[in-house]
């Protein structure tokens, strides 16, 4: 098997998952597309892990998965928090930020 | 001389497969206007990637994946999309008009990417020997030794996140 | 028979109390435990708990005091008793915990536990009834079990560990009603000052173990061997880190610039104020400096021949002037005992600098008993006599012959922190002005004494206001209203019953009867009850004798002789050494007992005259003359340092991210957008102007246009949508990284 293989794999799912993160408007599937771009990172650490033969990949893989695991939690409190003030979860009512 | 044993047809032709199967499904989550079709396309994705992982010889981060993302991150998605009432069915307003600006980002990126990596990585061999002894205890080696710091401050993030998404949803 | 002597030395070397010292911080941290999961369910809610577990803190400490000075008989030089476990290792570096028993642990252990003994007791009456009542000894508690841990603390690791701990307590205290608003505000306020010095505390900490290799502070091949032995690389290097470790003092010990906090901290209760914010808590900055003195002592140049300024020195000093003087405007009477308390840690701060290591330690350990007793007699004036209002001028007054109990401790203790001859402050510091004196700092010596004129000249302006005079508001209607005052009291304690716990947590200053739940001594029926008296017994009697264990008028230097092997410098002349402390000799006393005595003079004169009854020129002075009108109101506003961090720093931290995100975006991206249009504009005129009218004119006013139209097309960009700016975000990240890519190949 080619390390590429893998490499492209990652890239083609990373590049999918900006691809969600910013054509989306829902809250969810933004968090959704997210955890895509987190898969694709997961597939290369290990690709490269087994290229070098170490286990620290390894190691970083499982913590990114803690991490993503954490970030969901939060992330979704966010939106129910969001969605009781407002009704609504569209990013696009959320422009505080305009200037 | 090559030797069939050396290609390994079956890791090729499973990887393929669970490849396309990935992206397919990627395309599911980045484009269905479901809500809940969105999410049971990434159960896909996430259930392909371990099975990429396997390919790897990472048996125990596929387990993983398996029992946090597919077991317990999926159901929490569930929940926000029943929680946020979100519609269960066609949804016409899951998108915003950035499609124009976003597909060239994308794009780009994956350009640049594969252009690098075709670059960097041209044919190089993943290594056959696919036993590893000792393969978990290395890990968990790994884990308590040189990356106990890490370890710890990542105790330290998840319980920040508990108890930030316990503030942040409660009713009071 | 050497050898026999020897070897009993060996099995003398250290008794149980010493070896097991580790417990005196675990038991009240156990106990705070205790107290916060099975408080509210006992009997007297979590407060005996408390109390128990300071005064076995006390008993362990006591006794390893015992036997460390009964060690000093046995060995001249003694070696610090260190127990550690590891705690972790990461990367090769070990993470201990334990314990570092010397002199200074020893000397901090004893005053931390019997101070927070008396103060709990003290509470149980102050605080009774309060709706966070189990909540405010849990938080007591676990603030000892922080200065404990630190006190004791045999590596860096473990002294930030504590020092963290009772930054958090403070915060916790400081807004125990948080109801107010005020309350909140000078918790948060505290929080982060102290947080601004503690970032010198890591800094200084990291530097340490790049300099020395180690975070361990005693022993042989710790930072204070190493020091004190020269084995560093780079002079430089270690001044840098005695910098930022110093920083951290200044925001812990309120040192000037970053004092403000303190008084502020005068928001949360009483009890809070004499045991934080007086006697323990913020002296661990000088304990910080005393711990490392080594440190210190090289790298800011300490005592070097000729040297007549260092930085310590010099902030100390500062602190010493401007505190005291802000302690004249203040009318709120704890504020009066925050600023006195800033400029005393001034005077420790600069007899550290001014290397006179000794009397600054034993000023820590005078200071805290009669400052905690006169914080406990304000504290039992306005419980018992004053309606729960600290307004000196207001609410006090004549009180003296009500309440016999704290009016003499309080003058015990005035007379100490004065330094009137023969009470204990006169001991400690006298001895760090003399030293400064003898060290050569003439200028610190000068201050000093300037220091001790201030000194008595405030707290004799507080003195007369408070129990002299003619009662007002009220003071006048606790001193005069004596037959309602039963009748009053009754009608409270059933006000008590009814709502019972609102009444502290809400207004602890709207009532309007004095209260009194507990038996008064026999000997003093109006004073406050015993549970407040006896405290102030106790520290009044400390704060009368405490001295005499170093007083060196009469030749007596135990504390000396006990604490001398923690200094962790030799004594004697030259190289790193620390000088010998002085001979005392009368002559050199008298000119501070002069201007002590001028200083009660003129301010007795002066309350007299502004506060008395007759008629006086002085009266409104401050409002005809200018100058001095102008003078109170710049000390009135604290020299208006608070309006500057409130408006320029705190400012920034304390408004929520996005806002100054909003802020960043308003401002300063529009700002540029719109200053480019502005300023094309504002070019195009001035040619316009000055260039030639008619050629010029068509062009300039197209580039003012154009600069204009720029700004109006870049601010689209700016639309508030999350998913343009992450697009904008990818697609920077990907052009750099093609770039990139471009320039490598």
């Amino acid at each position: 098997m080619l390390v590429n293989q893998f490499l492209i794999l990652g890239a083609l799912l990373f590049c999918m998952g900006v691809y969600g993160v910013l054509t989306r408007k829902n809250a969810v599937m933004v968090l959704l597309s997210i955890e895509l771009i987190l898969n694709s990172v997961n597939i290369n650490l290990l690709a490269f892990d087994r290229l070098n033969g170490g286990s620290d990949g390894n190691v970083f893989a499982l913590y990114i998965i803690a991490v993503a695991a954490a970030e969901v939690g939060v992330g979704l409190a966010m939106v129910m928090l969001i969605y009781r003030n407002r009704k609504s979860i569209s990013l696009d009512d959320l422009s505080e930020m305009k200037g | 001389m090559v030797l069939a044993s050396d290609i390994q047809v079956a890791q090729n032709v499973g990887f393929g497969i669970i490849a396309l199967m990935m992206v397919l499904a990627g395309v599911g989550v980045i484009a269905s206007r479901n809500v809940v079709h969105a999410a049971l396309s990434l159960v896909i994705v996430m259930a392909g990637a371990a099975a990429q992982y396997v390919l790897l010889a990472a048996e125990f981060v596929a387990v993983t994946q398996v029992l946090v993302y597919i077991g317990a991150v999926m159901v929490l998605f569930l929940f926000g999309v029943m929680l946020t009432r979100a519609k269960i069915g066609k949804d016409a307003d899951l998108n915003n008009g950035n499609a124009a600006v976003a597909a060239p980002v994308a794009l780009l990126l994956f350009g640049v990417m594969v252009y690098v990596l075709g670059k960097g990585f041209t044919d190089q061999e993943l290594p056959t020997s696919d036993v590893r002894p000792q393969y978990t205890a290395t890990i968990s080696d790994l884990i308590f030794k040189p990356y106990l710091l890490p370890f710890w401050a990542l105790s330290f993030v998840l319980l920040a996140a508990v108890i930030g998404a316990i503030v942040l949803a409660r009713k009071d | 028979m050497f050898a026999e002597e020897a070897a009993g030395e060996a099995v003398h070397a250290a008794g149980w109390f010493l070896e097991h010292a580790w417990l005196i911080p675990l038991i009240p941290a156990v106990a705070f435990f205790l107290i916060i999961f099975f408080g509210k369910k006992m009997p007297k809610g979590g407060s005996e708990i408390g109390i128990a577990s300071m005064a076995a803190s006390f008993v362990i400490a006591a006794g390893a005091a015992y036997q460390w000075i009964d060690l000093l008989h046995h060995t001249e030089e003694p070696e610090p008793i260190t127990k550690t476990v590891t705690w972790w290792s990461s990367g090769g570096l070990k993470f201990s915990i334990g314990q570092q028993i010397d002199g200074l642990a020893i000397m901090a252990l004893v005053l931390v536990a019997f101070i927070s003994t008396l103060v709990q007791i003290y509470s149980t009456e102050y605080v009774r009834g309060d709706r966070r009542y189990t909540h405010f000894f849990a938080s007591l508690t676990l603030f000892s079990a922080g200065m404990l841990t630190m006190v004791l603390a045999p590596n860096m690791v473990q002294f930030i560990l504590g020092w963290e701990i009772m930054g958090l307590c403070s915060f916790m205290l400081i807004g125990h009603w948080w109801e107010e608003e005020a309350n909140s505000r000078a918790a948060l306020k505290a929080f982060f000052t102290v947080r601004t010095g503690d970032m010198g505390l890591l800094v200084g900490t990291a530097m340490l173990l790049a300099v020395f290799g180690t975070l361990d502070i005693g022993g042989e091949g710790g930072i204070n061997a190493l020091a004190a032995a020269g084995e560093f690389d780079s002079k430089n290097m270690l001044m840098w880190t005695a910098v930022a470790l110093f920083i951290a003092a200044i925001g812990k010990s309120g040192q000037f610039p970053l004092h403000t906090w303190l008084p502020d901290a005068m928001a949360g209760p009483t009890p809070v104020s004499s045991l934080l914010h007086s006697s323990t808590m913020v002296v661990a900055g000088v304990f910080l400096v005393a711990r490392l003195y080594p440190v210190f002592h090289i790298g800011l140049d300490i005592n070097v021949a000729g040297s007549h300024v260092n930085l310590i020195a010099v902030i100390g000093g500062i602190t010493i002037l401007i505190a005291a003087a802000l302690a004249f405007v203040q009318n709120d009477i704890k504020k009066v005992l925050a600023y006195s308390t800033v400029s005393q840690l001034g005077y420790m701060m600069m007899g550290l600098g001014v290397g006179a290591w000794m009397p600054a330690v034993f000023h820590i350990f005078t200071h805290a008993f009669f400052k905690c007793c006169l914080f406990l007699c304000a504290g039992s004036v306005a419980h018992t006599g004053s309606h729960h209002s600290f307004d000196m001028k207001t609410d006090m007054g004549g009180l003296r012959k009500k309440m016999p109990v704290t009016f003499i401790t309080w003058i015990v203790s005035t007379a100490a922190l004065c330094g009137l001859p023969f009470f204990s402050g006169f001991f400690s510091k006298d001895e760090i002005i003399d030293s400064a004196h003898a060290n050569d700092y003439t200028i610190f010596w000068i201050i000093g004494l300037g220091g001790a004129f201030l000194t008595t000249a405030y707290m004799t302006r507080a003195t007369y206001l408070t129990f002299f005079g003619t009662p007002r508001g009220g003071a006048a209607h606790f001193v005069n209203g004596h037959e309602d005052h039963s009748h009053d009291e009754a009608a409270d304690e059933v006000h008590h019953d009814v709502d019972g716990l609102d009444t502290h947590a809400h207004g602890h200053d709207d009532h309007h009867a004095p209260v009194q739940h507990g038996k008064p001594l026999p000997f003093a029926p109006d004073d406050s009850p015993w549970q407040i008296t006896v405290p102030l017994l106790i520290l009044g009697f400390l704060a009368l004798v405490s001295g005499y264990l170093n007083a060196a008028p009469f030749k007596l230097h135990y504390f000396e002789h006990w604490l001398e092997s923690s200094i962790g410098l030799p004594f004697g002349e030259g190289g790193s050494a620390v000088p010998e402390p002085p001979e005392f000799e009368w002559i050199n006393a008298v000119p501070s007992i002069l201007l002590v005595a001028a200083g009660f003079a003129v301010s007795l004169y002066l309350c007299k005259a502004v506060f008395g009854s007759e008629r006086s020129a002085f009266k409104g002075l401050t409002q005809r003359n200018g100058l001095l009108g102008a003078g109170h109101k710049f000390l009135v506003n604290k020299y208006y340092l608070d309006a500057l961090y409130e408006g320029v720093i705190v400012r920034a931290i304390a408004h929520p991210i996005a806002k100054a995100a909003y802020w960043t975006n308003q401002h300063i991206l529009d700002g540029i957008v719109n200053g480019v249009g502005i300023g094309g504009k504002n070019a195009g005129l001035w040619v316009y102007r000055n260039v030639d009218q008619r050629v010029v004119d068509g062009a300039v006013n197209g580039s003012g246009a154009t600069a204009r139209g720029a700004g109006g097309a870049l601010q689209p960009v700016q639309s508030g949508k999350v998913s343009m700016y992450g697009a904008l975000l990818f697609g920077a990240a990907a052009v750099g990284a093609l770039v990139l890519v471009l320039v490598n190949s």
